[in-house]
């Protein structure tokens, strides 16, 4: 699957996105989530606060309980700031 | 039929008004917005970046949900990105109909969306060589629910 990350998101973890096989046992963001935190510290702090993060599958807004399969595009970023 | 721009170089008010109303005598009015980076303290820049994959996706749905609340003949969006100084234009909303009110409200309907679902990150580098991200405002999350 791919990974993006944006604004602090980003800045945090270091990259701006990755290519990411996603663990069979996780089927939704909520679980990607939490394989992405024990990554490391740099994941681990841009995870820390779902309440600042919100999340995009296939470039539209989703929710942490959307389901997810390996061919999919998850995007990570802070509520936007755009206008 | 909409107009949707994502770009880093600057855009001209007046032709973008004009475009939207070119060769048409059925369009009574106009309403546009302008966003501007606004001088604030030692700020020097607003860094713009966007997701764009996504970008002209999340705008055309709200485009397409303007059209259906109201009759409109035409819209356009503009929008920056990259790194711009006080003073410089960000954004550019405009919606024409046959009256003022549809225009109004589709031009303020789409700015409130354009401010909470398109992605967009604003980054405010200050003098000094600091900066932050900009934090969304919990006003522009009121101003978006008079939609609904």
């Amino acid at each position: 699957m791919k990974l993006l990350y944006f604004a602090w998101v980003r800045q945090k973890i270091g990259i701006a996105g990755e290519e990411f096989a996603l663990p069979q046992d996780v089927s939704d963001v909520s679980g990607l989530v939490e394989v992405l935190a024990a990554r490391g510290a740099n994941y681990a702090g841009a995870f820390r606060d779902l309440g600042a993060l919100r999340c995009a599958v296939n470039q539209t807004h989703s929710g942490f309980d959307m389901k997810i399969t390996d061919n999919d595009e998850v995007a990570f970023f802070p509520p936007v700031t755009g206008g | 039929m909409s107009d949707i721009r994502i770009q880093k170089e600057d855009f001209d008010v007046s032709a973008e008004i004009a475009a939207l109303s070119e060769g048409r005598i059925d369009i009574g009015a106009v309403a546009s917005f302008t966003g501007k980076v606004r001088g604030d303290g030692d700020l020097m820049a607003l860094h713009l970046e966007h997701y764009p994959a996504m970008t002209v996706r999340e705008i055309e749905t709200h485009i397409a949900e303007a059209n259906a609340r109201w009759p409109l003949m035409g819209v356009r969006v503009v929008h920056r990105v990259g790194r711009l100084q006080p003073g410089d234009n960000i954004v550019f909303v405009a919606a024409a109909s046959a009256h003022r009110k549809d225009a109004f409200e589709a031009a303020d309907f789409l700015m409130d969306y354009l401010k909470t679902r398109a992605p967009f990150w604003k980054f405010e580098e200050r003098a000094g060589g600091d900066g932050d991200w900009v934090a969304a405002r919990t006003s522009d999350d009121d101003s978006v629910k008079r939609w609904r």
